[in-house]
Parts: C-alpha cells; structure tokens; sequence
C-alpha cells in the first residue's frame, strides 16, 4: 500500500507507533474504513475509544487482522467547534455498538442512528452528571401477563454487584437485561494520576482480581513497547507459565462452581481442592496465590527456577491424575450432563455478530484465541493450538473448561522439557523513559478471552491516556442472548458458564 | 403410643444434621456434628423475628401453624406394634391434608411478602406438591386394598400377613416413599437446599423473609417430616416385632439408613432441569399405578386371561 493512500498503521501485538504516523482521517473515510476492515471475518475491532486534545476529540480505533498478525489503527478528529454527532457505525458493525456507548457516555458525542445509547457504567467523568445510577433506562414490555423479575445488585452468593432484569411469561425468560457500574473504580484515571511505574503496575493488577497475571501482562507490554525495552524471549516464556497456571487455576474453580450451582456435592468440593494445588504452586513461586506481584515491566522479581521446575512437573503430574480422574466421572454423569446440556445457546452467527471475544467465541465455534492469532514471543517459540468447540450451549462452555486446561497441561509440558531456565531474568525497572508522542497496544489472552490495553505518550513522554478492554465487555452481551427463551431458573448455571468479570467491565 | 411422637421427635433433631455429616464425609471434608442443626435452631429460638413491612398477619402466624400441622401429621404415625396417639378409619387422608395445609400456609405467607423471588419459589412449590399428591394416595390406597384396612395402624399391621407377594408391593413402596419424602422435603433432584441462587430455589426462597423464632419452627418442623417419612419407610419393610426394644432399635437403624441414603443421593448426582421436573414427579404416580394393579391382580380383582 503506498503512503499516499495509507489510511491506518499497521502494529503487530505488544507494537508501538508514534502518533504522528497515524494518518487522521475525516470522519466519512473513517468509518467507511472501519466498516471495510471489519466486514472481513478475519478481522475483529479490539478497541475503539475517544480522547480529549486540544481543540477536540481523538478517535482512536484498534482492528486486529487474525491472519497475519497485525493491528491496524485508524484515528480520526472531531473539533470542538463541529457539531459533536457522528453517525453511528452499529447499524452496520453491531459489535461496535458499546464502545460507541462508551464514549457517549464519556464524551457525550451523539452517535444518530445507534439503536440505543444507554449508559455503560455511570463512570465519575462522564459527560452527563445529571443522569444517576437510578435513572437507568430498562427496556420493557406493557403486557398483562409478563412479569419482571430483578435480581442484585446485591446477591446472596459470593459474587460481584450486578442488576439483572428479567422479562418473563411465567418461568421463561422474554429478555434479560444487564445492567452494571456499580463497581466502578475510575481504574483508567487512576493510572494516569498515579506517577510510579510500581503504582501503575498495582493498579494493572487489580482492573479484575481473577485476571491478574492477564491484565499485568498487558500492562507490562504496553509499558515495555513504549519504553522500547526489549525483553529476552526466557521472561516472557515465564510469564505465559504464569498465565497458563491462572487459565488452569480458574477454569478448575469454574468447573467446581458449576458443580455446585447444580448441586454435585462431589464435583463441587473436589475441583476446588484441586485448584489449590495449582494457586499453591503460584504462591510458592511469586508468594501470592493470585499472582499478584509477579509481572513487573522489563525484568521479574521472582525468576523461574530449575528448582520451581521440577516442582510444577511433579504439582502438574498431581494435579492431572486427580482431574483426569473427576473428569472423567463428572463429565459422563447423566444427570450433570441432562442438566447443561442444550441451554443458553448462542449460535455462531450472534457470537459473531456481538463481537464475543476469547472462551465465549470459542465455545459457538468461532476462534479467537490471541495466543494462536497475535502470539507473544513465547506462544511463537512453542505453539498454542486452541480448542474450539461447535455448539455453544452451558456444555460446551463446560466441556471447554475442561479441555482447554488438558491444552494448557500439554503446553506446559512442553516448556518444560524444552526450555532451559539458564539465566535468571532481568530485575525490575523502577523507572521509565517511555518515548514520547507514541501509541502502544498490548493484546493478552487472558483466561476468560482477549484483554486490550492501549496507552498514549504526551509530549514530554507523560502517560496521556491509557485505555483498559477487558474480555467481558462484549461478552456479557452473549450472556443476555443466552437467556432469551430459556427458564429463568437456568440463569445461574449460565452466567456461571460464563464467570464474566463485573469489576473488569466497570474499570 | 405416647413414645411414638417422642422417638420421631428425637430422631428429627438429629436427621439434618447426619444428611449434612455424610455429604461431608463423601467428599472428604470433616463436616459440622450431627447435633449442629439442633444447636443453630436453639440459637435462632432465643433470637427475636424481623418482619418486613410489607407482610401481614398472614405471614406471622404462618410458621406457627406449618409446624402444628405437621406436629400433628406426627401424632398418626404408628410404630410397628405400637399404635399411633390418633388412629381412625381413614386417618391417611387426614394426615396428607394436614400437611397440605401446613404447606398451603406457607405458600400463602410467600405470596404475602410481595417479592418477586418468593412469588415464583410459592408458585414452583404449589406445583410439585400438586404433582406428588396422586403417588402418596395411590401408593396408600394400594395398600388399602390390599389389606382391607384404612388407617395406618391396621394397613401397616397387616400388610405382610396377606400375601408373600406383599414385600414386592412393599419394595415398591418404599422407593416411590423415598423419592416422595425428597420432593417433600425440597431436597434433590426436585430442589437444592443448599444454593445461594435465588432464582433456582423452590422451598428455600419462600422462607428466605422468616429470622429467628420462626425460622427455627420452620426447620425443626423440616426435620419432623423427614422423620415422619422415615417411621413410614420402616413401617413399610419390616414385619412387626414382637419385642419393642428390637422394634426401636431397628427403627432407629432404618431411620440412620434413611438419612445416610438421602446424603449419599445428593452426593452423587446433579438436580434436575427446572422443566423436567414435572414430568418426573409424574413418572413417580405412574409407578404407583403400577403397584395398584399389582395389587388388583393380588387380590384377584383383575383376572388375567390366557
């Protein structure tokens, strides 16, 4: 493509570019691009998100190209003095949708023709301060003989605030509807205010607790990307280590919580012992079951030791024969396989349509798998073959689990026999210079699917902007979809399918 | 006679607490004493109630009348040779009613609190105890028939002097019995006493408004009826013993099994859909019926033709 016609740049993951090389187009160029490039099956949008500069607003869109690695990025400028609409893209990319919500919200950038701009998470800087968390615009239905049901945003299980509002005739469900931000934190801002790389990197840890290893890993790659800090191939080989043992410890956890929202005494107590065998082994290593502190920019406190190897093959061999074991017994029980068995289904054509990204796409047969599709230096050393499934009901989020950990298992297996941990790694960076006028995207796969941190460098190289997507923002979405006909009473067994992350979507 | 209601009342005490112990011990936890559901309720007897505003008398007064009902239902239960405090001709349509009415109560208290969770959880409960009905009487009819007697006492005294062919009925009996005390007692695979998810509960929810005081009638009347539903079991299978003691030994023994059983059940298998919850409280009056042309063929009141 020649340079007089360039409309994007073009980033591969953990890539920088500066932002005088992303060509600023008008707004019709802008969104006929966009529209083109995601027409494409290959190509999935990954952020797309506005920024105040001076005079205006920057639009900033991250598409990925599955096939060969790359990230394109488009922006656009929208003057103050313009009028602050824009035509919707979500009529014809419906997965643009909440992302074109987001920045209405924030911005208060008209979008006409969006089908609905309602509010994605009542963040503290949003445009209208008027509108409450109370004032929330439920969609209904008039009728005699439907009811509603509401349940949260306080729950009587261990789990996140939410408000789900249910349309129901009787037991079946018409429409569900997900309302959350009740958790928010203003987590993006936090990062700009805070001025350590330490700080920054804590709150990185906390966007969603049970992603920790994930949404660290994307912080230290934007952070590393910008600072032009090349680390060797051995640190982030340690690190997908990392991410792979969470991936197992959670799914393990998922499993044993489905179990138990269906009442398999067995299954429910014996997965959760065996995730301790696997956060133990984490513990062991960084001193934190959940991971916390292990990911650091450029260098690890917590180096992976021949010694830390020999441990994980013999915690593995443990943990395997026993899950092998319970997976074998709980998978073929009838009765746990009558009760997930062909409910909430979504088809592959709505995973699609909705923009799912990570397990809930794989689970309707469509891949997304960052490892496979935009690998890190480590998943290109040793290959990751993801695990896709055709059917999409409660089962195949079940079964997913369960294969996905005998993936992560071989993978590990893998790294062990053939990875030398000679050299202990680099120490942390307590500072960095990152570059100036620069933009970075970092894209990890996460345990529940496709995390995207995306930061901006001001003039002096000041931390301008920085953009967290976490995988359940679109994902939720199938949730909803899931629910549609379905007995109100299988709604637990499915929003535990999918174990979205509340605090990582409220930020 | 007096000591029939007393063991069935001693061995309530301590019956969710061993349901509890076993699914403990299956999956290798160490589990709560047997005696920690009796010990909870004494604690939720010395606190006060907290009632929603919502709720009307209605409410208030309905835990009180479920356990008397129940309470109640207990006094028709005989013991092998020793006959129940109140004992007529037709005294098991009495005792179904009585626990029907206990049952009716605590629906309408769930609807009197207005919510939405409890509406549904009253609606599910009105439903399952609709469709268990026809397997009791079925089930106690067969029995009827068979022995030409209709109060408990008298069916059960001679059930097994009729005919060899009785334990085969009995066996029967005793299953559709088991399955129908789990239905009643909102256990698996009908409903999970255990979850946290609202939405997914029959009995649970609709008690989910009731504190201290009424909340522990309402479980220590939980654990009566298991026991009711145990002494029936055993009255069931075994032949009348001439010696009380034995006759209370195994009485406890089968009520032992009874819970061990119930814990092990839930332990190794998953709860049912929500939809096909129906159909197999039905599949429990179909197997009824075919006790009572059993019974019909037995007592030769059908005639089968080469």
């Amino acid at each position: 493509m020649g340079s007089e016609n360039k409309k994007y740049a073009v980033l591969k993951n953990n890539g920088s570019v500066g932002t005088a090389e992303i060509p600023v187009l008008s707004y019709n160029e802008f969104s006929s691009e966009v529209v083109t490039l995601l027409q494409k099956k290959e190509n999935h949008c990954v952020t797309y998100f506005a920024f105040p500069e001076v005079n205006g607003l920057k639009f900033i869109a991250g598409i990925a190209e599955d096939t060969n690695h790359n990230i394109f990025v488009l922006s656009h400028f929208l003057p103050e003095t313009k009028p602050q609409k824009l035509e919707s893209l979500t009529p014809k990319i419906n997965a643009l949708h909440i992302f074109e919500r987001e920045i209405h919200e924030t911005h208060g950038v008209d979008f006409p023709g969006h089908p609905w701009l309602k509010p994605v998470r009542f963040a503290h800087n949003r445009a209208n301060k008027s509108m409450k968390v109370n004032d929330y615009p439920f969609y209904t239905i008039e009728s005699d003989e439907l009811h509603e049901v509401g349940v949260g945003p306080v729950h009587a299980g261990i789990i996140e605030p939410g408000h789900f509002r249910f349309i129901c005739n009787g037991e079946n469900v018409l429409h569900l509807e997900i309302q959350l931000g009740w958790q928010h934190r203003g987590v993006e801002q936090t990062m700009l205010e805070k001025q350590t790389l330490l700080q920054r990197n804590i709150v990185a840890e906390s966007v969603a607790g049970d992603t920790t290893i994930g949404h660290s890993l994307a912080f230290a790659g934007v952070m590393e990307s910008l600072a032009g800090i090349e680390i060797k191939t051995q640190l982030d080989v340690e690190r997908a280590v990392a991410l792979e043992l969470e991936r197992i410890a959670v799914h393990t956890a998922d499993i044993s919580s489905l179990c138990t929202d269906v009442a398999y005494n067995l299954g429910a107590n014996i997965f959760g012992i065996l995730r301790t065998l696997i956060i133990n082994f984490t513990q062991s290593w960084c001193g934190n079951r959940l991971g916390k502190s292990m990911i650091r920019v450029g260098g690890t406190n917590f180096p992976f030791t021949n010694e830390n190897r020999i441990r994980l093959f013999k915690t593995l061999s443990e943990y395997e024969k026993q899950f092998v074991e319970l997976a074998h017994l709980t998978y073929r029980l009838p009765s746990v396989e009558n009760r997930f068995d062909d409910i909430g289904t979504v088809s592959e054509q709505q995973a699609l349509q909705i923009g799912t990204v990570g397990m809930a796409a794989r689970m309707a047969n469509v891949l997304r798998d960052i490892r496979a599709t935009h690998p890190s230096p480590a998943y290109e050393k040793y290959n990751y073959t993801p695990v896709v499934l055709p059917k999409g009901d409660v089962f195949s989020r079940f079964l997913l689990r369960r294969k996905e950990i005998k993936q992560s298992i071989a993978w590990l297996r893998e790294v062990m026999d053939n990875e030398e941990f000679l050299f202990p790694s680099d120490t942390p960076k307590a500072e960095l210079k990152l570059k100036p006028l620069s933009l970075a995207i970092s894209l990890v796969e996460g345990w529940r699917g496709e995390i995207c941190h995306t930061a901006l460098t001001g003039n002096e190289g000041k931390l301008a902007y920085y953009k967290i997507k976490d995988p359940s923002m679109h994902n939720w979405k199938a949730l909803e979809l899931s629910l549609r006909n379905l007995e109100i009473s299988d709604f637990p067994i499915n929003n535990k399918s999918y174990n979205l992350s509340y605090c990582g979507f409220d930020l | 006679m007096v000591l029939n209601p007393v063991v069935i009342f001693l061995v309530s005490l301590v019956f969710p607490g061993v349901v509890a112990r076993t699914k403990a011990k299956i999956v290798g936890r160490k589990g709560a004493p047997v005696v920690q559901p009796f010990f909870d309720n004494i604690r939720l007897f010395q606190k006060g109630n907290v009632y929603s505003q919502t709720t009307s008398w209605i409410f208030q007064i309905a835990p009180v009348i479920y356990f008397s009902t129940i309470f109640m239902a207990m006094l028709f239960i005989p013991l092998g040779k020793q006959p129940a405090l109140l004992s007529f001709e037709g005294d098991f349509v009495v005792f179904a009613y009585l626990l029907a009415f206990g049952k009716f109560m605590m629906i309408a208290a769930a609807m009197d609190t207005g919510s939405g969770f409890e509406g549904m959880g009253a609606n599910r409960e009105a439903f399952y105890s609709l469709l268990v009905e026809p397997a009791f009487f079925i089930v106690i009819a067969s029995m009827a028939l068979l022995t030409n007697h209709t109060s408990f006492y008298n069916l059960f005294n001679n059930l097994h002097l009729e005919s060899e062919l009785s334990y085969l009925i009995a066996v029967l009996s005793v299953y559709i019995f088991l399955w129908i005390a789990m239905i009643e007692n909102s256990r698996l695979p009908v409903d999970d006493p255990k979850t946290h998810l609202e939405l997914t509960m029959v009995h649970e929810v609709m008690v989910l408004d009731y504190s201290g005081f009424d909340l522990a009638l309402i479980q220590l009347a939980n654990g009566i009826k298991f026991a009711i539903y145990g002494a029936l079991i055993f009255n069931f299978v075994l032949p009348m013993q001439d010696y009380f003691v034995a006759q209370l030994v195994i009485f406890f023994v089968v009520q032992l099994l009874f819970a061990i059983s119930v814990g092990a059940l839930e332990s190794f298998k998953a709860r049912n859909k929500m939809a096909k919850n129906p159909q197999w409280i039905l599949s429990l009056s179909a197997l009824a019926i075919l006790g009572f042309l059993s019974v019909l063929i037995i007592t030769g009141k059908i005639i089968l033709m080469d």
